[in-house]
């Protein structure tokens, strides 16, 4: 190794020198940018100048880093030093879900919603300790290579395939949905042009340069997507706390808001409209217990105040409403049963808000253990899913050796977490800012941003004056989780271009887990079925090809498929981390830690993980219920997110069981474990390192 | 080909650092959430002390176990002449 002329050292040193000079060209263009809006520059021209820069500026990375060599297309050439892997995976690992919706989740659900913080980043833990170095020693390809070289045949790699190719198909549409929301939503553009536009971005990159080209973009996206998501939040801090760390100090803003909490719950003018609700909510679910008998009085009720007024010579403008409450009465009892399914779903709004930092809340003790059970549940999958995702794992393979693979987890985790403990904070300062500037203030001068989002996205912000004094009351209020980090900006008095910033921010975490999840999926084609499996003759120029074309292929599949808006985006990614905790962790870890395991105990394992999972699922989340799968209780109350909790321990026991069952691997593979558990063996002439 | 003594040693040392710090992986992450609403009682910064960690304290210990990993084996490669010899 000490032969070769390329050095790491150097390498680092120019790497370092091209991205200082990046990140201040980046500054500069946001700075120029600021200048034009106060010069009078348009917020749609300031959008578009955001998207066509930045996604110009991924495709020429792509561009320059293009190549059709075997280990530059599917491992970057193995020379990423640990610090910009541990960028890159950052950025692989952030999706549109992370940088928009986590802080949104936190402000709905308080402390309930730190449980996706902990798992998506206490996974690492699991990446460190049982599989990166130990991949890295392997050194091939692909997640489904280290199968089956360590569990024999192509059964297992098949397996490994349609896992793999299952969970990061799941997870891409619902990055490529993200792509498409945010460009519609800044630039105007329709959602499908923004789907393409965005597109476009990512196939050129990743197309041209494979694994190098993509790894590249990322550590540029990950730039981006901090600089975007910290500057809103440093303003925020120093109105609220007074230091631009706000990160150390908001734990007193939280007990403000708990003490505006309890003031909120205590409020008569507070308490009048959540009983305005509690009421409707009932009247809604009396008329649904008799809905003909209540459609034959609702009618009879609106026709005789009509008779009423027009015998009474009621005024013009009275007759006229009520004769506009007669004709929009539902036509029948089936158009007035949705009405009060409606009605009696704003029973919701009708509690008092919840306390931010309390743990588990619930009606009582039985329901407080479901809540914990469901937290510590929701933790569990995520990381061990992280720790089976191929899209991430395949990073690994990147740096040039086993102790800067172990380094890298360090600086993926380290600059994960620069974004995952600032959203707690955002969460509380965003709550803290509309408990004090919003509730109070009256309709007639509503905060600007809050005037603007109502009017923009009825979705994201509603308020109506429910009890009809002029003042807003905070459960008139309703905010879409999406809401928090995309008015952030507004929010904190920032010009428009910081929102700007932000729409890039979000682009860029969608697009860079994109792109990491394309790959993936068209290696696992490419390189573990084609050439694996089908032709092992084929030449690298061909294999390089044909992964390029399926790259573009399946991105088009899966544009197609989220054109479809298909369900619950949480879900999605819930369910995808699910499935590849029980079908890769147990094989994987295993395949390190224990010489035993074989592949018929590996075989069993992951189908029955998979199936516990799958099964799970299937009987217990509505979409499939309503599609006619019987439907059967949760056991033990667990949601089918967390179907991983059943499918991992099952697909652990049986790899167990039946390798004990079977005859112990042959001596080449128990001296493959023993090659990839030292970083250099002496003596050792097994040689896997592919390039 | 045959692992010596050293071999099996580097192993054994190995598991017992995944060992300890995957224990206390464990405590920050799944003693702390069990425990939450009790921790919550106690305040740190201005924090509930439950809030706290699951927002900040447990994720900057999995930063922290990381980093020790990769040092303690660094470590423990050079002392059993595992390493990779220098790349740099």
């Amino acid at each position: 190794m000490s032969a070769q002329a390329f050095s790491h050292k150097t390498f680092f040193q120019s790497l370092k020198k091209y991205y200082a000079f990046y990140t201040g060209g980046f500054i500069t263009f946001v700075i120029l940018l600021a200048i034009a809006e106060q010069l009078g520059m348009s917020r749609q021209w300031i959008g578009y100048w955001f998207l066509f820069a930045t996604i110009g500026l991924y495709a020429g990375i792509g561009i320059m880093s293009r190549t059709a060599e075997v280990a530059e297309y599917y491992v970057a050439g193995r020379r990423v030093p640990a610090f910009f892997n541990g960028m890159a995976t950052g950025a692989d690992w952030m999706s549109a879900a992370s940088f928009i919706g986590m802080a949104g989740t936190l402000f709905l659900s308080g402390y309930d919603g730190l449980a996706w913080v902990m798992g998506w980043t206490g996974g690492y833990c699991l990446v460190a300790l049982f599989l990166a170095p130990y991949l890295r020693k392997f050194g091939q390809f692909t997640i489904p290579d280290f199968l089956a070289e360590r569990y024999g045949g192509n059964v297992v790699r098949t397996i490994g395939i349609i896992s793999a190719i299952t969970c990061s198909f799941v997870y891409v549409v619902a990055q490529i949905y993200g792509v498409g929301l945010i460009t519609s939503r800044f630039t105007g553009l329709e959602f499908g042009v923004g789907v393409f536009v965005g597109l476009s971005g990512i196939l050129v990159c990743s197309m041209l340069g494979g694994m190098k080209a993509v790894t590249w973009t990322q550590v540029a996206q990950y730039i981006i997507l901090i600089i975007a998501y910290m500057t809103p939040v440093v303003w925020l801090g120093i109105k609220h706390t007074g230091i631009p760390v706000p990160q150390f100090a908001y734990g007193y803003t939280l007990q403000k808001v708990g003490e505006l909490e309890k003031k909120i719950t205590a409020d008569p003018k507070e308490q009048e409209v959540r009983k305005i609700f509690a009421d409707r909510a009932a009247a809604g679910k009396a008329a649904l217990a008799a809905p003909d008998k209540a459609y034959a009085e609702g009618k009879a009720k609106v026709e005789q105040n009509l008779a009423g007024l027009k015998t009474a010579n009621a005024p013009a403008d009275q007759v006229a409403a009520a004769e506009k409450a007669v004709a929009a009465y539902p036509k029948d009892a089936a158009a007035a049963k949705a009405g009060w399914t409606r009605e009696s779903g704003l029973a919701a709004r009708a509690a008092p808000p919840r306390p931010h930092a309390e743990a588990f809340p619930g009606k009582d003790e039985a329901a407080r253990n479901t809540a914990r059970l469901n937290f510590i549940g929701i933790v569990f999958c995520m990381m061990f899913g992280t720790a089976a995702l191929p899209h991430i794992l395949m990073r690994y393979y990147t740096t040039p050796s086993v102790q800067q693979a172990r380094v890298s987890v360090f600086w993926s985790l380290f600059f994960i977490f620069l974004l995952y403990f600032t959203a707690p904070c955002l969460a509380v300062l965003a709550k803290y800012d509309m408990f004090t500037n919003l509730v109070g203030s009256s309709f007639a001068s509503l905060p600007a941003w809050a005037a603007a989002w109502a009017k923009v996205d009825p979705g994201l912000l509603n308020i109506t004056d429910i009890n009809k004094d002029g003042i807003v009351q905070w459960a008139e209020v309703v905010i879409g989780g999406d809401l928090i980090v995309l008015a952030t900006p507004e929010i904190a008095g920032l010009p428009y271009v910081v929102s700007g910033l932000v729409a890039a921010g979000g682009l860029a975490a969608a697009l860079s887990t994109a792109d990491g999840l394309l790959l993936t999926i068209a290696n696992a084609l490419s390189h573990d079925l084609y050439y694996k499996m089908i032709d092992p003759h084929a030449s690298t120029t061909k294999r390089v090809t044909i992964s390029k074309g399926l790259l573009v292929v399946v991105a088009i599949i899966a544009a197609y498929v989220t054109s479809l808006k298909p369900g619950d985006i949480l879900f999605l990614v819930g369910a995808a981390f699910s499935l590849a905790a029980s079908a890769f962790f147990p094989p994987l870890v295993l395949g390190v830690f224990w010489k035993r395991a074989n592949k018929w105990g590996a075989i069993t394992g992951m189908a029955a993980g998979l199936a516990v999972c799958i099964y799970y699922m299937m009987r217990t989340y509505p979409f499939f219920t309503n599609m006619g799968v019987p439907k059967m209780d949760l056991w033990f109350g667990l949601s089918p997110v967390s179907a991983g909790m059943f499918g991992l321990p099952v697909g652990l026991i049986t790899i167990f069981i039946v390798s004990m069952l079977t005859a112990p691997p042959s001596k080449e593979v128990q001296e493959l474990v023993e090659h990839v558990r030292y970083p250099n063996l002496a003596g050792d002439t097994l040689v896997t390192n592919a390039a | 080909m045959q692992l010596t003594e050293k071999h099996n040693e580097y192993w054994r040392k190995n598991l017992v650092y995944t060992g300890i710090l995957l224990l206390v992986w464990f405590i920050v992450t799944f003693v702390e959430a069990w425990f939450a609403r009790e921790l919550n009682g106690l305040t740190f910064f201005g924090f509930p002390l439950g809030f706290y960690m699951s927002a900040q304290g447990s994720l900057a210990i999995y930063v922290a176990i990381i980093g020790i990993y990769a040092l303690l084996m660094r470590k423990l490669d050079l002392e059993y002449n595992v390493d990779e010899g220098d790349l740099e």
